[in-house]
């Protein structure tokens, strides 16, 4: 019965979210702002997770092919890929759901408790919608970007580990990154991150935004939404992968 | 104008309000006062639409917004401004910005005007120069007159006031309740303030109604609070040793 109710209020919270604005230009400046706060100021954690498992995914496939007869390309290859079918997309977006998904409900749940929600209530303006909308249309814009910066920096985090620790040379290294891409897995990962950015931010949203009590159940929410944001990926990881590479 | 008529609240098996009916009076500053936990902060929160009543009517100029649907409500709110406990300023915007925020989102004027009346509000709350500061840069006090300077930007009709003194220190509190009195006489508004302040009620009490566990108790003036014989709110009003000494007092000197 308590799946229903909170599926319910979710339902109401996501339909209030996508009512007609009160002022488009409002929107577009609170957009601009989530832009770089859940956005920009996340490329750094992204940029070095991105490297070390990068540098880590070299060294481990490097590992597991120790047989001669296997070509050293094939280090490039795992790398790519890993990084392209899992590491970019569904691990970035657990990542976020901590870094993203707790800034989220933690700002909206002191605003609930502070009583700021209510004031733009009284006001006459529709709170979920100017509060949420623009923290939705940034993280759906700018999350699949992180995607690729992580894609991108994990291969080169690759290559140096590749060239430092002598795994295999460039010219094999950069071969491999290239042999067999199917472009298809390039959009798979975004189409993931789309969705994936859709949940974070809106399961985050509904519990800061339903934040009820003490500054220690904003603490609380903050925690049930990054759990729950991070099952969800997994899930929709599973549903996803089947949906779209099947 | 605002009247309500035999509003009930309750949550769950708790009533909070029960049959409650009053009339906050046009230019006068209209007090609620009681115990915490009497229903104050329900009562306005019901007043302005965050709780939905259970039964009754709230007539804003003989319009009823109980039945308004969503859109009705949303446009009166346009006519509320609402001091809340703690100022709820938006904590990301500054000064300026919190002040500005109903004008950008309701106004259609020039950025020139709008920074015009931004500043008119603040120094009509004492506040100017402040404008670029952030909420967490001000005291206690400095924030409920950016709350105030907030609440006025959009020329409201009806000014809610939820405990506008706790947390203050004494001269701050007065000087909080004059600018309240002063602005509603000024604007020939109505307003309805939450406290359980006495000073306040002895400062600024136009209209002072008693509420206790939900039910109204007693409504009169500030000069007939202290010649009630309702023992609920003579248990309230006289609470401290001071006020108890007061009263001995003045009724010596009444003999």
């Amino acid at each position: 019965m308590r799946l229903f109710y909170h599926l319910g209020r979710y339902y109401i919270l996501i339909s209030k979210v996508f009512a007609k604005p009160e002022r488009y230009k409002m929107y577009y400046r609170q957009t601009l702002r989530e832009l770089e706060l859940q956005g920009i100021n996340s490329i750094g954690i992204v940029v070095i997770i991105s490297i070390f498992v990068g540098a880590v995914i070299t060294i481990q496939t490097n590992y597991n092919i120790e047989n001669p007869l296997l070509p050293r390309y094939l280090i490039g290859v795992g790398v790519r890929d890993m990084l392209l079918l899992e590491f970019s997309s569904t691990m970035v977006a657990l990542i976020l759901a901590g870094k993203v998904g707790s800034s989220i409900s933690s700002e909206l749940g002191t605003m609930r408790i502070t009583e700021q929600i209510d004031a733009l209530e009284i006001m006459g303006v529709n709170s979920a919608s100017f509060l949420i909308l623009p923290k939705i249309i940034a993280t759906m814009l700018f999350f699949p970007l992180l995607t690729i910066i992580s894609l991108f920096v994990g291969m080169g985090g690759g290559y140096l580990t590749a060239l430092i620790t002598n795994v295999s040379t460039p010219q094999e290294f950069i071969y491999g990154l290239q042999y067999g891409f199917y472009p298809h897995y390039f959009t798979y990962a975004l189409q993931k991150m789309v969705v994936f950015a859709f949940l974070i931010t809106t399961i985050s949203a509904y519990h800061g935004y339903y934040a009820e009590g003490s500054s220690l159940e904003v603490g609380k929410s903050s925690t049930r939404a990054v759990v729950q944001s991070c099952i969800f990926i997994l899930m929709f990881n599973l549903i996803l992968t089947k949906l779209i590479l099947d | 104008m605002i009247e309500v008529r035999n509003i009930s609240k309750t949550f769950g098996k708790n009533r909070v309000l029960d049959d409650i009916s009053i009339l906050f009076e046009k230019g006068k500053t209209n007090l609620v006062i009681g115990k915490s936990g009497s229903g104050k902060t329900v009562l306005l929160k019901s007043l302005v639409g965050l709780h939905e009543v259970d039964k009754g009517m709230i007539l804003f100029d003989e319009r009823d917004f109980t039945s308004m649907n969503f859109k009705q409500r949303k446009s009166l709110r346009k006519e509320f401004g609402m001091l809340f406990q703690g100022a709820a300023l938006f904590d990301s915007y500054t000064v300026e910005e919190n002040v500005k925020y109903p004008l950008d989102m309701f106004t259609e004027i020039s950025y020139a005007e709008k920074l015009e009346r931004v500043n008119f509000c603040l120094h009509r709350v004492d506040m100017d120069k402040t404008n670029a500061l952030y909420p967490a840069e001000l005291s206690g006090g400095m924030k409920k007159r950016v709350g105030i300077a907030r609440a006025i930007a959009l020329n409201p009709i009806y000014l809610f006031c939820d405990e506008p003194n706790s947390g203050l220190d004494p001269q701050t509190a007065i000087r909080i309740d004059k600018l309240i009195k002063n602005i509603t006489e000024e604007f020939d508004i109505t307003t309805i303030v939450n406290t359980h302040d006495m000073n306040s009620v002895m400062e600024i009490g136009d209209k002072v109604v008693f509420i206790f566990e939900g039910l109204k108790c007693w409504e009169g003036t500030k000069h007939e609070i202290l010649k009630a014989d309702n023992r609920y709110l003579n248990d309230f009003v006289f609470a401290t040793n001071l006020t108890k000494t007061l009263k001995k007092v003045q009724a010596k000197k009444e003999k």
